[in-house]
């Protein structure tokens, strides 16, 4: 056995060695397919998909937990900064306050005092801690609808809508300025403006989910899925106080209007980007499409940007990020929220090949070539296996192309209808888009 | 044969008496009067000046516009000595048909009617009304018991009718050959031939830019796709319909297609055209049809439950339901071989005062009515808008692909068509599938009957549906049903069975039309 059993080991030693606390079939057919092999977490891994618990273990201070150059993990140690809701507003409230003071013009602000480029979360307050500040905003418009989302959980558990003081009288009683990661987190809420006129397709309300993967926040490398998808609501939207309770109505969530009576199965409610895209250049025109389209580029950028500073950049992480989009009448998109771990259940056959082919071009990059990561790589993926991801921001890029960048030839597949043509690779951003 | 000249005469006649008496009409005596006020207008010259005040204004060309209209739609007359019933459908045989087909339909439908006790039409209660008047918007949401309706007929009982089609006074004597027709459509109708689609579909030749193709991510649009927005935005300036029927055959651009289609379909959402939809709403809301229970199951089996138009549900019910009502459709049966089926007040059977037209636009939908529906909603999300864009597409082209004649849009030329053109161009392939009982015509059926809605994606099925109004004919249907079954031809080379030859064809929504369509007609060798 001696030569074959020596050769043999030596073949298996070439091969990543992987973990995950999530069985789901589209990870672990994307794993086998390249020829990896499975171990437990206690033994020597180099590519570990993990759950968010488990990442606030490795990273605590406490386990001291050291990873080698081999090793890999799919989340950033302090991802909260940007998927905690209450965070997420504070980063943002930060970055422009920063950008205001060294005098950006990104921070220019309109006559009524909104920022004009950064407007795009809806006015958000945590709870109990700026009770008071947002009862002065709630005055201002005492007919408004505010959504309640508790800062820990996902998938819409707990989400509640209110217009009325009374129905959150209970935050009002603590009145101390708790800090951000406080021990009572799991009570602690944020409170947003309610999007109440959300652009209607077909008379319903949807939301879009996007998926963005960032490899390095220092200096940001981020790509987005071209194969984003809307999340239709199946009951018919209407604004109505007596409505506000039913939330098949409000949420999107596919999690929650999974049980309602109206899910479909086939297409569980899903329509493709390409079919908004199709849809808005038809009805809205192509200018005010390709508007929007860019907007929700730059917002995307933008939010991780304001969290690039106090993020722990580490070199052993990379992260896919599902990104929570409404918008509105106006065509504004908003952001709604950021999720560290997207759902990676299928709903129906479609969302399994989505997700199947989302986690294979995911690990294309993050993990070059299938092969025994080097955490010290220069994490600049080559054009070909980017699959159906498009670089969203380069900023290595951006700082060295300047003037060249416009000569830049189109890249990227048309994505059947077309897909961003007029935005697509590493075109950085701050001039083109104002 | 009639001498071009009366030809002429007759068609400006017919034209003229449409128009008298419309809408257009009375806009244009309005403005006339209107520019009496005008200085230009002088009494000397008075006809010219009214005349040249009409055609700077635009008027004269609404004018042209209205004429180019009834141009597409009515076929031009034949003798003088004609019966009406040539303008329908010319060949006798081919009428029997169609009569008797919907004598089945009409049994089929009265049947079901007797079996679930339920009227043809009933007025609604009171209460009814006001909840369905609510519900307008959201009749999606509505889950009636739907189970005992069942669609009164699916495109493959119509294709079985077809199959038995025959021509009483043709006899083929001859045994059957290699040189005989070896498909399912066993009538003598002249279809074209490559040659002759070449030169009728000359803009979709290779050296010609084509929007499906010459706008892709890879070329550059400075070659083509710029200076063709730019020519469409004219065309939409000058709101000529003609010229927006010759630039939509290479393809419109998304931003500009719902105002192409509005032009050339000659719709303008005018505030009257907007009260005769509210009218048919009323309608729906105080009676209730059989035929509605027949919609909302249609909806339900097929637009509910697929990926691009579930969205859409809502709209399609308030455009099909609406549809059923509107006696303007029957207007179109002078020129199509079908019939609209009478129905008799309770207790009055066969006494004419008490006949109606039932459905009150004569058109019993069948499984997959919907779909002609749905992708308009992609374009026009104002009601009244879509609900006039549907009706003028049906009344143009949808009706021919379910009744039965001898035009060459029909659904029976269609299939001889697909048939000829897969039979003289891929003959081993044809022989194969036939051999296997795997008839093409089977399988692409559906696909022509529906004009491929459901089939294709969306943006591909708009591109094709562009090029049925630029060239006023269904013929690019069958075209496509070859050029599909010419793509796949080494896949279903290696098929055994129907099972097999269907799931090879299963799923088109990947497919790129203009590619194939040129392919197969300009870069085949014939």
């Amino acid at each position: 056995m001696g030569a074959a059993g020596g050769d043999g080991w030596a073949i298996m030693a070439g091969k990543v060695k992987w973990v995950t606390d999530i069985e789901k079939s589209v990870l672990i057919n994307n794993f086998e397919k390249r020829g990896w092999i499975q171990v437990a977490e206690n033994e020597d891994w180099n590519f570990y998909w993990m759950s968010v618990q488990t990442i606030r273990n490795v990273f605590s201070v406490e386990t001291g937990y050291r990873l080698s150059d081999d090793q890999i993990v799919n989340h950033f140690p302090n991802h909260y900064e940007l998927t905690r809701k209450d965070l997420m507003v504070k980063n943002i409230k930060r970055y422009r306050k920063e950008l205001e003071k060294e005098g950006s013009p990104l921070a220019e602000k309109d006559e009524n005092g909104k920022y004009i480029y950064l407007d795009f979360v809806p006015v958000t307050f945590m709870l109990p801690a700026d009770y008071n500040l947002f009862v002065e905003e709630f005055r201002k418009n005492p007919s408004s609808t505010w959504i309640m989302k508790p800062c820990g959980k996902a998938q819409g558990k707990g989400i509640f809508l209110i217009n009325k003081l009374s129905q959150i009288k209970k935050w009002s009683r603590d009145s101390k300025t708790s800090s951000f990661v406080s021990q009572s987190s799991k009570e602690a809420y944020v409170i947003s403006l309610y999007i109440n006129n959300p652009l209607l397709i077909g008379g319903k309300k949807f939301d879009l989910r996007l998926y963005v993967l960032v490899s390095t926040y220092r200096p940001l490398r981020c790509y987005m899925y071209k194969l984003g998808f809307c999340r239709f609501c199946t009951v018919k939207y209407t604004p109505s106080t007596s409505e506000l309770d039913n939330m098949f109505v409000h949420l999107t969530n596919v999690a929650i209007q999974k049980h309602g009576d109206d899910y479909n199965h086939i297409h569980g409610g899903k329509w493709t980007v390409s079919n908004l895209r199709l849809y808005l250049e038809s009805t809205r025109g192509k200018e005010v499409t390709n508007k929007l389209f860019d907007e929700i580029h730059w917002i995307i950028v933008q939010s991780l940007k304001a969290v690039a500073p106090v993020m722990n950049n580490d070199k052993h992480c990379f992260e896919c990020y599902g990104y929570d989009i409404i918008i509105d009448d106006k065509l504004k998109p908003w952001l709604i929220e950021v999720n560290a771990s997207p759902s990676l259940t299928s709903s129906t056959a479609n969302d399994r090949i989505l997700k199947y082919n989302l986690i294979n071009d995911t690990l294309n990059i993050a993990v070059p070539n299938g092969e025994i990561p080097d955490c010290k790589w220069n994490k600049s993926p080559p054009k070909e296996v980017l699959g159906n991801y498009e670089v969203l921001y380069d900023e290595e890029m951006a700082q060295s192309d300047g003037p060249d960048r416009d000569l830049r030839s189109r890249s990227g597949q048309s994505t059947g209808v077309k897909g961003n043509r007029a935005r697509d690779s590493g075109k950085p951003v701050l001039t083109t888009w104002k | 044969m009639l001498d071009p000249d009366s030809g002429l005469s007759l068609t400006i006649a017919r034209i003229v008496q449409r128009l008298k008496g419309s809408s257009l009409h009375s806009q244009l005596e309005r403005q006339a009067r209107v520019s009496l006020h005008k200085p230009e207008i002088k009494l000397e010259s008075l006809k010219e000046d009214i005349k040249d005040f009409l055609k700077t204004s635009g008027w004269e060309k609404k004018l042209q516009n209205a004429v180019y209209s009834e141009l597409n739609v009515f076929p031009s007359p034949c003798h003088p000595a004609a019966p009406p019933e040539h303008m329908k459908e010319p060949l006798a045989y081919m009428r029997k048909a169609q009569g008797s087909w919907e004598k089945r339909i009409l049994k089929s439908l009265n049947s079901m009617c007797t079996e679930l006790s339920i009227p043809l039409a009933q007025k609604r209660p009171v209460n009814e009304q006001k909840e369905l008047l609510n519900k307008w918007n959201e009749m999606g949401t509505d889950e009636p018991d739907l189970s005992l309706f069942r669609p009164v007929y699916a495109p493959k009982d119509f294709l079985e009718v077809l199959m038995n089609l025959r021509n009483p006074n043709y006899e083929n004597g001859e045994q059957p050959s290699f040189r005989s027709h070896l498909g399912l459509i066993q009538v003598p109708l002249k279809v074209k031939d490559i040659p002759e689609l070449k030169e009728d579909f000359s803009e979709l030749g290779l050296n010609i830019g084509q929007l499906g193709i010459d706008d892709s991510a890879q070329v550059p649009p400075e070659f083509f796709e710029n200076e063709h927005v730019r020519v469409g935005q004219k065309v939409l300036a000058e709101q000529d319909s003609a010229a927006a029927q010759q630039y939509v055959r290479q393809g419109c651009p998304t931003a500009l297609r719902a105002d192409l289609w509005a032009l050339i379909l000659n719709i303008s959402n005018q505030p009257e055209d907007i009260l005769y939809y509210e009218q048919l709403k009323s309608n729906v809301i105080q009676h209730d049809l059989l035929v509605d229970s027949l919609i909302y199951k249609d909806v339900k089996l097929t637009a509910s439950n697929d990926d691009y138009y579930f969205v859409f549900e809502d709209y399609l019910y308030q455009v099909l339901l609406c549809f059923s009502r509107d006696t303007s459709v029957l207007e179109h049966f002078t020129y199509s071989s079908a019939t609209p089926p009478k129905s008799y007040i309770r207790g009055k059977l066969g006494m004419e005062e008490y006949a109606v037209f039932y459905p009150p636009n004569g058109v019993i939908p069948f499984h997959g009515f919907s779909m002609y529906v749905a992708p308009l909603c992609f374009l026009y999300h104002e009601p009244s808008k879509l609900y006039q864009i549907f009706r003028e597409m049906y009344v143009r082209f949808f009706f021919r692909l379910h009744s039965i004649s001898s035009h060459p849009s029909g659904i029976v030329s269609l299939c001889l068509l697909f048939e000829t053109l897969l039979q003289t161009h891929l003959p081993q392939l044809f022989y194969h599938l036939r051999e296997i009982g795997a008839q093409p015509l089977r399988i692409s059926f559906k696909w022509m009957v529906r004009a491929f809605s459901g089939y294709l994606a969306t943006d591909q099925l708009l591109l094709l549906w562009d090029r049925i109004l630029g060239y006023n004919s269904l013929e690019i249907l069958a075209v496509l049903a070859a050029a599909v079954f010419a793509f796949r031809a080494v896949n279903l080379m290696e098929v055994t069975s129907l099972a097999a030859a269907e799931a090879v064809l299963a799923d088109l929504s990947t497919l790129k039309v203009m590619p194939l369509l040129q392919i197969f007609l300009f870069a085949t060798v014939t």
